[in-house]
């Protein structure tokens, strides 16, 4: 009995640091703002309390709009990251060896050695009426005039695509390393296509790495701020913007609040249906 | 009657960069025969049978399957199928869809798979398994899976990459009896690799034993084992003693006489012999007999005992000659008459000329 | 026995001098506080000084999520003072005895401070001023010389401006309507925004893009991408100096004179040193330096007196003297006012 006890004691000690952190860190944050996204502004200095703030976001099509277009835009962005990411990954774990291998395991990294602003500039750099891409399509006798590449959708998903690239990338490099080779010598040796094999063989085991990749990079397009906004120009609506703009210009910190918390449960919907359609638990993809 | 081997290699060679893994090979395999390739590891086996396979391309030579050459026949193509060294049975599927993956792909009806894999896992006795997972079977019966896999396509040619090298000793020795009992109920040919050469003695119709990228011997067990035609063959397979001698006289059989002096008298094997030739002498354990008072006829000599292995039927005697102070491995004789032998008595030990195999050195 | 008092002596003294030394943290626009001005600063008084840049919303919100604390001394425009006080309580009154007036340009002491007087109780007092109006190529865009010039075809896709307030006020102004009279009627002030929404949203396809930082609008204009924009004076006066065609110009409509105040977060601890940085950089040799820095000029009395030609004659160019007379200046936003602006920005950022 009292080595349970001290077991037990020993346990929690350990587990108190993780339990401190996220309490003070994650759950008391959470609480406290749910509890100013239900506080309804009447006057100056006076609330009351009530569901006002979620109404406002149902009632202006405007904030449901931005949010359904983070939604598919994010959606859209994981999708072509998996796309890109997949091949790429493919061949780090499978094709290459030694020096190269790591050496094009880093080449992911490098875009992570400068901050996500110099990044995205680096990209308006690129795309810009005035930027490199433009004068280059001219001098090629590809364009006769500047061409604007900025500012649209297609920037905002070239941006946010690269900034996630190494979070696909990474748990499908770990998956796919763990596919014993012979697996997929075995599906040719049985008769396999290679797209049998890829389908049938090489998907079904980097599917855990698939998913975490996927909830990474989905989490990361839905809540990146600098990029959509930065690149997208005039049309950026991204739902962090309408949040941070609720915070910090309007001082609504109220709606702001509210439209925090839709994020947190959209964001967590939308993993939820991925998890069920891919047929993964949340405990297995993060344990990848 | 001459009947189209079922793999057929003509000269057939791979290099990588500098390194020549597989020199020359020529070979055939007549239908429905166990055919092994026994040789120590990074001997180019794996790297041949890999070629039959179709995951590497030979520098040169042909390749020919049932008559017809298939270098230009990718893996998934080429009637030949493999059981891989881990075996590589897909853990994403369950048993029934691993045996009949090679079917799927072939697009035959889910009914006919359906009632293919039932049949073959029944022959190989895993009836009803085929909704399981793999990893609810033993390593036994994961084998008989990986085999019922490839069986199902019916292939001309079984290549099996030493897939008892992952089990255990008494599971080993299970399944090699078990091998042999499917190869002959499929009547399908197998090729088989392996390092091990208790496997391929116990399981195979013909041997190919390799070495350095070359068969240096292909015959029967048997004959491998009494009339290996080179020296690594002679060392290699079975057991021996062996001596460094040089060649006295050629005439009535060999005579020579060994680095530590002594006169011992034996039968060439291999390449013809010189006067003055040095030569490679193995006599294995079991051809020399022994006497506590009587001195031996043939090649002989007294030997103190200075161990004695005990392993049953397989218990070894290792001796130290007395006047040369050479050391013999002498297989303890079952009969119980030297069962009271212990270590610093004297015995006399002998073997018959006709049991010492004479090759050129070099 | 001796030697033990002048060591307490020195420890005494150390104890005064440490509880004398403040360190000062400002909370600042950018250029307002030079490096050389803060070291002189810290050289006479013995007190340091700890610079955060922002701007006029981030101010206010750093406040807020503090309840008025991090910071010992503000700098907000005067017309954001008022109202945040009133609804979120950020601010601590002025003691007026601790400030030296008479550095002050007495009008717009005066104006000041009747634009930030909370109950009774003042909250700011002037230190720079200026106005936003359009910055424009004049080689490329001379028509424009209002803000509804900007959705003028022949500058179609190269104009730009910030979705804020001051666009909403620039484009009514130039509409012929009064935003200001209208700011203590919310419905009047809704009617205006109303109208203002409907143009923007028309005028939208006209814009590259909306700038939302300095640096970002004078790649813009330099660039070539942009030829015309709403931007601050120094902005246009600063792109003046690498492009003689770019200047600013001030709007017919009349341009939108600002003025960034000196104000006291509520629970800042340095308020002895907060003071003396107020009347240590109102005189007029320090002004000067802070208008060679920002770029603006000062509410210091003589603060011009000292300060570069060549951005004199650029006030001068852009500003006639009818123009002066023309800038219509911010009066305090009256609070939720804000929530109103916001509504229709964000409408005006959706719409297609």
């Amino acid at each position: 009995m009292p080595v349970t006890d001290r077991s037990r004691l020993t346990f929690y000690l350990l587990l108190a640091p993780l339990l401190l952190w996220l309490v003070t860190l994650i759950i008391l944050p959470h609480v406290g703002m749910f509890l100013v996204s239900l506080r309804e502004k009447v006057g100056v200095r006076e609330y009351e309390t009530g569901f006002a703030n979620y109404a406002v976001f149902f009632n202006e099509p405007l904030y449901w709009n931005t949010f359904a277009r983070t939604a598919y835009m994010s959606i859209a962005a994981t999708v072509l990251t998996l796309l890109i990411g997949f091949p790429i990954a493919y061949y780090i774990a499978k094709l290459t060896r030694g020096r190269t291998k790591t050496t094009l395991f880093l080449m992911c990294l490098i875009p992570f050695w400068v901050s996500e602003l110099v990044r995205t500039f680096g990209w308006m750099i690129l795309l810009r009426e005035t930027g490199v891409f433009s004068n280059v399509l001219q001098w090629a006798g590809l364009a006769d005039a500047p061409v604007e590449m900025l500012y649209n959708d297609a920037a905002i998903m070239v941006g946010l695509v690269y900034t996630s690239m190494l979070f696909m990338v990474v748990p499908l490099v770990t998956t796919l390393d763990s596919l014993d080779d012979s697996l997929i010598e075995a599906g040719y040796d049985l008769g396999a296509s290679g797209f049998a094999i890829l389908r049938e063989i090489v998907i079904p085991h980097a599917m855990p790495g698939i998913v975490s990749g996927c909830i990474v990079v989905f989490m990361l397009s839905l809540g990146n701020y600098l990029t959509p906004i930065l690149l997208g120009g005039k049309d950026s609506l991204w739902f962090t913007g309408l949040i941070y703009s609720q915070f910090i210009t309007r001082f609504n910190w109220e709606l702001g609040s509210a439209f925090g918390f839709l994020l947190l449960g959209l964001s967590s919907t939308i993993v939820f249906i991925g998890l069920k359609l891919s047929r993964q638990s949340l405990g297995r993809t993060m344990a990848q | 009657m001459f009947e189209t081997p079922d793999l057929e290699c003509r000269d057939i060679s791979k290099s990588f960069d500098d390194f020549k893994a597989v020199k020359d090979v020529s070979f055939a395999v007549p239908p429905g025969t166990f055919f092994s390739i026994l040789g120590p590891s990074g001997c180019g086996k794996t790297t041949l049978l890999r070629m039959i396979a179709g995951f590497q391309k030979p520098s040169s030579g042909d390749l020919l399957i049932k008559g017809r050459s298939v270098l230009d026949v990718p893996p998934n193509k080429r009637q030949v199928s493999m059981v891989f060294q881990h075996l590589a049975l897909f853990p994403m599927m369950n048993i029934g869809a691993n045996v009949g993956f090679g079917l799927r792909q072939r697009g035959v009806n889910r009914a006919d798979i359906k009632r293919q894999v039932e049949r073959v896992l029944d022959r190989v006795g895993l009836t009803g398994v085929a909704d399981r997972p793999v990893d609810s079977l033993s390593g036994g019966q994961k084998q008989r899976v990986a085999i019922a896999r490839c069986m199902v396509l019916e292939p001309d040619v079984l290549l099996l990459d030493e897939p008892l090298g992952a089990l255990d000793l008494k599971l080993r020795e299970h399944m090699k009896i078990e091998l042999k009992q499917l190869q002959a109920e499929f009547n399908t040919t197998f090729v088989y690799i392996t390092h091990d050469q208790s496997e391929a003695l116990v399981m195979s119709d013909q041997i190919a034993v390799m070495n350095r990228g070359v068969f240096e011997q292909v015959g029967t067990a048997k004959e491998l084992y009494y009339e290996p035609s080179t020296a690594f063959v002679a060392g290699f397979v079975g057991e021996a003693n062996k001596f460094r001698a040089r060649v006295q006289s050629l005439d009535a059989g060999v005579q020579m006489v060994t680095d530590q002096g002594q006169v011992l008298h034996g039968t060439a094997a291999g390449k013809a012999l010189a006067k003055g030739d040095a030569v490679d002498v193995f006599v294995r354990p079991e051809a020399v007999r022994l006497s506590r008072d009587t001195a031996l006829n043939g090649n002989a000599g007294q030997g103190r005992v200075e161990n004695i292995l005990f392993n049953g039927a397989n218990s070894q005697l290792i001796l130290r000659d007395q006047t040369t102070g050479a050391q013999m491995n002498v297989a303890l004789p079952q009969t119980g008459e030297f069962r009271d032998l212990s270590v610093g008595d004297t015995v006399h030990f002998g073997w018959e000329p006709a049991q010492t195999r004479v090759y050129a050195g070099d | 026995m001796k030697t033990q008092l002048i060591l307490s002596t020195v420890a005494a003294l150390a104890l005064s001098t440490a509880a004398q030394a403040e360190t000062l943290r400002l909370l600042t626009w950018g250029g307002y506080a030079p490096d050389d001005v803060i070291a002189m600063f810290e050289e006479q008084t013995g007190h340091t000084v700890e610079v955060t840049k922002s701007n006029n919303e981030e101010m206010i919100a750093k406040l807020r999520a503090t309840n008025g604390g991090g910071f010992d001394l503000a700098q907000p425009s005067q017309d954001r003072i008022a109202g945040p006080q009133i609804e979120f309580g950020i601010y601590k009154p002025l003691d007026m005895s601790q400030i030296d007036t008479s550095l002050f340009i007495p009008s717009m002491l005066e104006a000041t401070k009747g634009n930030t007087t909370v109950d009774g109780e003042v909250y700011a007092v002037p230190h720079v001023w200026g106005t936003s109006g359009l910055v424009v190529n004049t080689a490329q865009a001379a028509s424009v010389r209002d803000y509804t010039d900007l959705c003028n075809d022949d500058v179609a896709g190269k104009v730009s401006y910030r979705l804020k307030r001051p666009t909403l006020i620039g484009f009514a102004y130039a509409m012929g309507l009064d935003p200001f009279a209208a700011y203590d009627d919310e419905a009047a002030y809704k009617d205006i925004l109303d109208q203002v929404e409907a143009k923007l949203v028309e005028c939208k396809s006209n814009v590259k893009t909306y700038w939302d930082g300095g640096d970002e609008l004078k790649n813009l204009m330099r660039s070539g991408e942009v030829v015309a924009s709403m931007a601050w004076d120094t902005g246009g006066w600063q792109l003046n100096d690498d492009n003689a065609d770019i200047t600013f110009v001030a709007p017919v409509s009349g341009a939108l004179g600002w003025i960034d105040t000196f104000a006291l977060p509520a629970r800042g601890r340095a308020d002895e040193a907060a003071y003396a940085w107020i009347n240590f950089v109102m005189q007029p040799e320090i002004a000067a330096m802070i208008t060679a820095s920002a770029g603006n000029f000062t509410a210091s009395q003589g603060g011009d007196a000292n300060v570069d030609d060549a951005l004199k004659a650029k006030y001068q160019a852009s500003f006639p003297q009818e123009a002066i007379d023309n800038i219509k200046w911010y009066p305090s936003v009256p609070a939720g006012l804000e929530t109103l602006e916001g509504a229709a920005l964000d409408r005006i950022n959706a719409a297609n």
